[in-house]
């Protein structure tokens, strides 16, 4: 195993160095960074000339360059990495630091957002395939495939923030929408539900009339201006997170499991108010982080005092149950944070933005105000990205859990008795996860990549914007720094996915070919 | 092939078994293309699509003059060229603006106009060129930049693939590493130097440019198929006829393979125009006084709220050229999929089991 893992470092260290030298090569010849001052008129164009020939060593030829290049970069290894300067003298490092953080918080919601949608709609579809459900949502995922990214970012700028704003001026749903929502809620999951007629028409009233009669109080209260979830929503909420995940995890016939996740639950609505002071009184990430941590060591706890066999997927339960049960006091406090957010100068009753990272006029040292502007300048990126991404989720957890259907191990445990929430989860999508995971951790450094477009339609400056300047200023210091953090992540996440899936799949060793 | 969800206890006549007799029937003596074709035709996905991309395809390519080897001028049908600078219109259009879209799809006993192009269908931009003469353009760069790296992609994808599935050992050891190697690059990163550098030199170098690093995906693809269809009975049983290495590849294996080449060349084609329309966009890609559809995005976008249209018919096009070869490609994979049995319906399960019954009863 580190035999293969050397070995295999040791050709990607071959790899990046050839393909760095060839687009630092390429880079260096199809252009001039002296083109600009040669037909200046400046009275010292000549000593601006020798000082940047000095500073960027040209007159040291690319090839030979490269390799002064090559030097600074290797410099990881003693921990002191030299990056270079970039034409306006400030640290290739520096800038990369600064980007870095910008790009990974652009695309992360959005791709843990786009990873469970999509595997949760392409196993629904793999379940009901050939269904009307799994019909529209391959035209759905087909369709938000073709999508280009720049075109999409226009449509949600109009329709998600500027005609959002004007909506928020004055909150209340029209009575089309609330049929609307209501309609599409009722065909959405009565097609989810499946079943007879009979049942699809239960379903479709239900949801339909629960979505509607949700979105007319809504409307009502004016919740959009001043929104809160409260202890008892919050209770009502956690309860039915724990009814649902044990069901999906381990079944609702496992009482230890459902006991355990409703201890969770309702300790995490009782500790509503304590954690509301707590937050008010220490409003920073440390606090949370310290939560999120007790609040795990107590789920751990509370379901091996429940269980007695079989702890491993208990405990896993209602680990998740207590974590995304806590994470609406969380978004609880956000939301009561909504209020005076809008009222600021910097925000004027319009929060969603459509360009930039954070609003540079906020000027508050609060927490929670700056916390809910990030997630404010989040929101149409990571739906943008979301939408883009999630398409190839769902077809790629569809083909695979099809594929995985109609092995024979899945036709054994059917036959052993097993009932059909078993064969799924525990036999089928298990098995699914294996390919997929390896997928992820590709694409996820890709899209790291290939922020670019998204960066730019949306004014953020992260890495795609250090490339971009890098490539119009010819910058090649900086276009290398880039270019080094990505494609060395590509490879990287290539070699992790190689050994993740070795270490999911115990059919394929690695170590035997290349 | 489907399990549902719920064990449903459907009546001995309409098993599986059932359903696999009609299946087979289907199929008798029809040779392995007539399967795959038969299959294709039968996706009406698929089949609206390619009517789709085929009428897109010869409208925008016939609409403009076109210069055959830049010697003899084939006349257009479309009365304006991309260059006319024609009036610009106002006075009629809604709140306002100037050069509306005149195309108008209402009919008159709905209040509308009636079908009609009008002068300017697509409107005008800001001063006055005609709009549908330059999506017309748009289109046709952006469908020729994909077909270029759809066809380059395609040949160095499968040549790459084919020598290092078939030949292995240090020939394939050598061409993967390669193949990583240009992996390491990523797509848009080499696309933006390349375009930012050469753009000028035209849309077809660019796309020369692009198909030459957009290959990977699919050689490794095809390298796998022949790792699998070399070790079968059908090529040992070739060589041991005597047939050469050549022969074997070109008349025994890639036959075989040609379903995956397919279905992966029309996705790589699809990718193919989202990125040269959003290398366009971002301004890497082709470049003014050239037209392409990202191009004439990113001119037009801040015009949205004003006029719209200048933002909805470039991007209505790229998507339904996008939409239109996903949609054939998925069709290709069901058609050459041989574990994919098309659905039977429940009229077709009925007939048979009519015919079954009648059988039985005639014995």
């Amino acid at each position: 195993m580190a035999a293969f893992i050397l070995r295999r470092l040791g050709v990607l260290g071959v790899i990046l160095f050839g393909s760095s030298f060839i687009l630092y090569n390429l880079a260096a010849i199809s252009a001039d960074p002296l083109e600009q001052l040669k037909f200046s008129t400046d009275p010292n164009r000549d000593f601006l000339i020798a000082s940047l020939t000095r500073e960027l060593q040209l007159d040291v030829p690319p090839p030979a360059r490269y390799f002064l290049w090559l030097k600074g970069i290797l410099g990881i290894f003693i921990g002191k990495p030299d990056f270079g300067t970039g034409r306006d003298g400030s640290l290739v490092i520096d800038s990369l630091a600064l980007a870095i953080p910008v790009t990974i918080r652009l695309v992360l919601a959005a791709t843990i957002f786009a990873i469970i949608l999509g595997i949760a709609i392409g196993v629904i579809t793999a379940l009901r395939q050939y269904s009307r459900f799994d019909y529209s949502m391959t035209f759905v995922a087909f369709l938000l495939f073709s999508l280009p990214v720049f075109w999409v970012a226009v449509l949600l700028k109009e329709y998600m923030a500027i005609q959002f704003n004007n909506f928020l001026q004055n909150p209340t749903v029209p009575i089309g929408w609330i049929i609307g929502v209501g309609a599409v809620t009722g065909i959405f999951w009565g097609s989810i539900l499946g079943g007879d007629r009979r049942k699809f028409w239960i379903s479709f009233v239900t949801s339909a009339a629960i979505a509607s009669s949700l979105l007319t109080v809504v409307s009502i209260t004016g919740w959009f201006a001043n929104p809160q979830l409260g202890p008892i929503v919050i209770t009502l909420l956690a309860v039915g997170i724990a009814f649902g995940i044990t069901q999906i995890s381990v079944g609702i016939s496992n009482r230890a499991a459902l006991k355990a996740s409703l201890t969770s639950a309702a300790l995490v609505s009782i500790s509503y108010f304590p954690v509301n002071w707590l937050f008010d009184k220490y409003p920073n990430s440390l606090t949370i982080f310290l939560l999120a941590s007790l609040n795990i060591a107590i789920a751990v706890f509370v379901a091996l005092g429940f269980s007695k066999i079989d702890r491993g997927p208990i405990v896993r339960t209602t680990v998740i149950t207590a974590f995304v049960a806590s994470g609406l006091l969380f978004v609880d406090k956000l939301m009561q944070t909504w209020k005076p957010y809008m009222e600021t100068d910097a925000v004027n009753y319009r929060p969603v933005p459509t360009v930039g990272q954070r609003s540079d006029l906020l000027g508050t040292e609060d927490w929670w105000m700056n916390s809910l502007d990030i997630a404010t300048h989040l929101f149409l990126p990571t739906l943008a990205l979301t939408l883009i991404s999630f398409a190839g989720y769902i077809r790629f957890s569809r083909g695979t859990l099809l594929e995985v259907l109609n092995q024979d191990y899945i036709r054994t445990a059917r036959a052993k008795g097993l009932n059909e929430r078993t064969v799924v989860m525990r036999h089928a999508f298990r098995n699914t996860m294996i390919p997929l995971t390896t997928i992820i951790v590709v694409d996820f450094a890709g899209v790291i990549g290939g922020a670019l477009i998204t960066e730019s339609v949306f004014g953020w400056s992260g890495m795609g914007t250090l490339f971009r300047q890098g490539l119009l200023g010819y910058d090649l210091n900086l276009l290398m720094g880039v270019f080094f953090v990505t494609a060395s992540l590509s490879v990287l996440a290539n070699l992790i996915a190689d050994l993740l899936y070795s270490a999911l799949d115990p059919r394929i060793r690695v170590g035997s070919g290349a | 092939m489907a399990f549902s969800i719920k064990k449903k206890i459907e009546p001995a006549d309409i098993s599986t078994s059932g359903e696999n007799a009609i299946a087979n029937k289907e199929v008798e003596g029809l040779s392995q293309g007539q399967i795959v074709r038969r299959r294709f035709f039968r996706h009406r996905a698929a089949m609206i699509s390619l009517v789709t991309i085929i009428s897109i395809t010869v409208m925008v390519f016939t609409a403009l003059d076109f210069k055959l080897f830049g010697v003899w001028k084939i006349p257009g049908w479309w009365k304006w060229t991309p260059e006319d600078i024609p009036e610009l219109r106002f006075g009629d259009c809604p709140n306002d603006t100037v050069g509306c879209p005149t195309i108008s799809l209402r009919p008159k006993f709905l209040g509308g106009s009636g079908f009609g192009l009008g002068t300017h269908p697509f409107g005008q931009d800001d001063i006055g060129r005609d709009f549908f003469a330059l999506v017309m353009k748009g289109t046709q760069r952006s469908l020729s930049v994909m077909i270029i790296i759809g066809i380059i992609g395609a040949t160095i994808g499968t040549v790459v693939g084919a020598v290092s599935g078939f030949y292995r050992g240090k020939v394939d050891s050598i061409l993967m590493r390669f193949t990583d190697f240009i992996i390491t690059i990523p797509a848009i990163i080499i696309g933006s130097v390349v375009g930012y550098h050469f753009g000028n030199l035209g849309a077809t170098f660019l796309a020369f440019y692009l198909g030459l690093f957009a290959w990977t995906g699919l050689s490794r693809l095809v390298r796998g198929e022949f790792l699998t269809l070399r070790e079968r009975e059908f090529v040992d049983a070739a060589r041991v006829a005597g047939a050469s290495n050549r022969r074997i590849i070109f008349k025994h294996i890639l036959p075989n393979a040609v379903g995956v080449i397919i279905v992966s060349v029309t996705l790589l084609m699809s990718g193919a125009i989202l990125l040269e329309t959003a290398l366009s966009y971002i301004g890497f890609g082709v470049i003014e006084p050239d037209v392409s559809l990202g191009l004439l995005i990113n001119k037009y976008q801040d015009a949205f709220t004003t006029r719209p249209w200048l933002f909805w018919f470039p991007g209505l096009f790229i998507i339904s050229i996008a939409l239109s070869i996903n949609f054939i490609g998925d069709g290709l994979r069901d058609a050459f999929d041989p574990r994919q049995r098309r659905r039977i319906s429940k009229k077709e399960r009925q007939d048979s089991a009519t015919a079954k019954k009648l059988a039985q009863a005639n014995d």
